[in-house]
């Protein structure tokens, strides 16, 4: 393997591990805050791509410029956030905070088989493709390979704007010190006046929107059609479990980690790309079964 | 007196008119087909398309007078959910013939079920090789080509557009349709061009959502051609990345499913890529665009559904074809009777059908003949994506592994020349 070859793996690996980071991100910060693993992340993300395709292809034919497809996905994204993830907490886990965890992670399946059933009906199940975002940016070539800006430096660059905006959020702001104070300790917190039902609820919004917006990043990449969500969250758990369960910055790592993984596999021997991410979750769960950068105290599943 | 020496005939008679089957009040047949999971890109104009037509048949009479009635299974609920639902429709339904299956897989697994339950079984759809090659069936038959005939007019169209070409890699999906076809294929080049060198062989999980890397990898390869035989939205997803990305400028795609894909590609695909159709499948076939049947059916399909019709709307017309072939030919045989199952069966044997292609034939091994289109992508501004020029279609019969060979054998043993022997038409479109 020359220096070309490793460079290439490298970008390729980063550009994919962005993506994965942007969905997960949501995933473990809703579980270190509320303890709740939630299947429905996978549809959420779903439901985030199809909500950007449609609003794109609307503001599209209505003349707009395709540049106006960024604005769309965090609308969609805040969209899937309001409008699903808060009901789902709001009539759903709100009741079920107290019971055994297995029935949370019941519900939260039940509410992926909804939603999955729900894509059928409102987007059918013939695949989408709407990549007017990724053309508008152009390509750049290294090495005599062309990469899409939107993949090699976009993607990238919001993966680290998350991270580093999420870590600022949560320990700078009054709103996050709520939620870390929520986290640590509901009742204590409860007892000096935080009213920690909409702290939870406000987690949940955030955690969904993040996956509608994974899902929305993802959208000019990718076919979108059934069954998207289903990959991704078996993905996205692959990388939350591996980093240790509410780890942020762990979670940003081990996407690293599995992403290039991934893209050296490809390159070194293809036949094992599909392995590498399950690969490196068990060698680290078989080291560490905490995660990377779990306590063992914060294990709940 | 005339009265009575008529019902005393018919009284005699009436012990032998008993040897005829009853003719039912309707035709039961139960098909499979995806109306879930990702093959439901295939699986729900196929049934839009039999909607079609069997309203259609029953319009003019039904099948010798007998009004057709099809319930649909769906492959996407899993084997277990196939096989009892299957089971059920033969067993509690009546049903008087199946069409299974879609999936490969579900076709192995019906096959030898259609011969315990001793019903006629059509495989509309699927493609694998082997299920004649390794098993012998009463019940069941194959009213399409399968693997090896597409696989191998791939080869040949490849040859005869792009001879000089040097350098191959493929793309396909991680399951066995994947890994069958690109055995098919290898093998058939190294037997008609032995000097092509394979410098990539990449297989990813069926269903991925990303390519990028593969891409990336392809790009500093550059190889000349790069075969892909994924479809649905594996492949618009593989064909949008990889032109997004240029590499569609600098390899030639190979990608003999992508017929049915054109329409969701768009201005996407670009042109001077070889497209393939499974068949003789496409909805502007050259020699059938102008009959009436042909025009009036893709009216109805495009009306019923927004979209144009792709290779299993065309297999789904081959199938409902046969079996309206088959039982006229066995009511015919038995002078205008109802017939039994086994003669229904009888008339499989060498029958020829047209459904909304060129003829096919059952061979004696219950294999179809089928031509075989492909032709180059062309963006001529006519549709709102890509269409086809350059197209030939292959003559089925030199393209099928005879009967009693293995086909991964047969083809190896092929030579060079072995190209000239095969019948092909042209057309510029």
């Amino acid at each position: 393997m020359n220096l070309t070859i490793f460079l290439l793996a490298l970008f390729d690996g980063i550009a994919y591990a962005a993506l994965v980071f942007s969905v997960a991100v949501g995933l473990t910060l809703i579980f270190g805050v509320m303890r709740i693993l939630n299947v429905a992340h996978g549809s959420l993300y779903a439901v985030g791509a199809y909500l950007t395709v449609s609003l794109t292809g609307y503001i599209l034919a209505l003349g707009f410029a395709p540049v106006l497809a960024f604005p769309m996905m965090i609308v969609s994204a805040v969209l899937v956030g309001v409008l699903i993830g808060g009901p789902i907490e709001w009539l759903l886990l709100r009741r079920i905070y107290n019971k055994p965890e297995v029935l949370q992670l019941l519900v939260t399946f039940a509410v992926f088989m909804i939603l999955e059933d729900v894509q059928r009906l409102v987007w059918g199940t013939q695949p989408y493709f709407q990549a007017s975002a990724l053309q508008a940016m152009g390509m750049i070539r290294v090495f005599g390979v062309n990469y899409t800006v939107y993949q090699l430096i976009i993607l990238p660059l919001v993966a680290l704007v998350l991270l580093v905006g999420l870590r600022f959020f949560l320990r700078h702001t009054i709103l996050g010190k709520l939620i870390l104070a929520t986290t640590e300790d509901r009742e204590a917190a409860q007892s000096i006046g935080i009213d920690a039902d909409k702290v939870f609820l406000l987690t949940f919004i955030v955690g969904a929107a993040l996956a509608g917006l994974g899902g929305a990043l993802a959208s000019p990449t990718t076919s979108i059609l059934p069954g998207m969500g289903a990959d991704m969250i078996v993905l996205s758990f692959a990388v939350v479990a591996t980093a240790g369960l509410g780890q942020i910055e762990g979670a940003a790592f081990t996407a690293l980690l599995i992403g290039l993984g991934r893209s050296f596999a490809v390159y070194v021997w293809p036949e094992t790309a599909v392995l590498v991410p399950y690969l490196i979750m068990l060698i680290v769960l078989l080291v560490r079964p905490e995660g990377l950068f779990g306590s063992p105290t914060a294990r709940k599943i | 007196m005339k009265k009575l020496l008529l019902t005393t005939a018919a009284l005699i008679a009436a012990p032998l008119a008993a040897l005829a089957a009853d003719k039912p009040a309707e035709l039961k047949v139960g098909v499979t087909t995806f109306l879930t999971g990702p093959a439901s890109v295939f699986g729900v104009p196929a049934r839009d398309a039999a909607e079609i037509l069997v309203e259609k048949i029953n319009a003019d009479g039904g099948i010798a007078g007998v009004p057709l009635k099809l319930s649909f299974i769906d492959e996407g609920a899993g084997a277990e959910a196939l096989t009892s639902e299957f089971r059920r429709q033969v067993e509690s339904e009546g049903a008087h013939a199946m069409m299974g299956a879609i999936s490969s897989g579900n076709c192995q697994t019906l096959a030898p079920l259609a011969e315990d339950l001793k019903v006629l079984n059509l495989m509309w759809d699927c493609g694998t090789q082997q299920i004649f090659e390794k098993n012998d069936y009463k019940y069941v038959f194959r009213t399409q080509a399968n693997a090896t005939p597409e696989m191998l007019a791939t080869v040949l169209y490849l040859l005869k557009v792009k001879p000089d070409f040097k350098t191959i890699a493929v793309v396909n999906q991680d399951y066995a349709w994947g890994r069958d076809s690109w055995q098919i294929f290898s093998t058939a080049l190294k037997a008609l061009k032995p000097d092509a060198e394979v410098v990539g062989e990449f297989f990813p999980k069926f269903g991925a959502a990303d390519f990028s890397t593969e891409i990336s990898r392809l790009q500093a390869m550059q190889p000349d051609v790069i075969l892909s035989t994924s479809w649905g939205g594996d492949l618009d997803t593989f064909i949008q990345q990889a032109a997004q990305r240029g590499l569609m400028n600098s390899s030639t795609f190979v990608i003999p499913l992508a017929e049915s894909s054109l329409e969701r590609l768009g201005s996407t695909l670009p042109a001077g890529h070889i497209v393939g159709a499974r068949g003789d499948h496409y909805f502007l076939h050259p020699e059938r665009r102008d009959d009436a049947d042909f025009k009036e059916f893709m009216a109805a399909f495009e009306e019923k559904t927004g979209a144009h019709a792709i290779y299993p709307v065309f297999h789904m017309s081959q199938a409902l074809a046969a079996l309206e072939a088959a039982y006229d030919k066995a009511v015919a045989a038995k002078g205008g009777e109802w017939p039994s199952e086994d003669e229904v069966i009888a008339a499989f044997e060498g029958l020829t059908f047209q459904g909304l292609g060129r003829e096919v034939t059952i061979r004696e091994d219950n294999q179809g003949v089928e031509a075989q289109l492909l032709g180059t992508s062309v963006q001529t501004g006519d549709y709102p994506f890509a269409t086809l020029e350059n197209i030939m279609i292959f003559d089925g019969a030199a393209l099928t592994t005879p009967v009693g060979q293995e086909s991964v054998e047969w083809v190896s043993k092929l030579t060079p020349d072995y190209a000239a022997s095969v019948k092909v038409d042209s057309y510029d479109r």
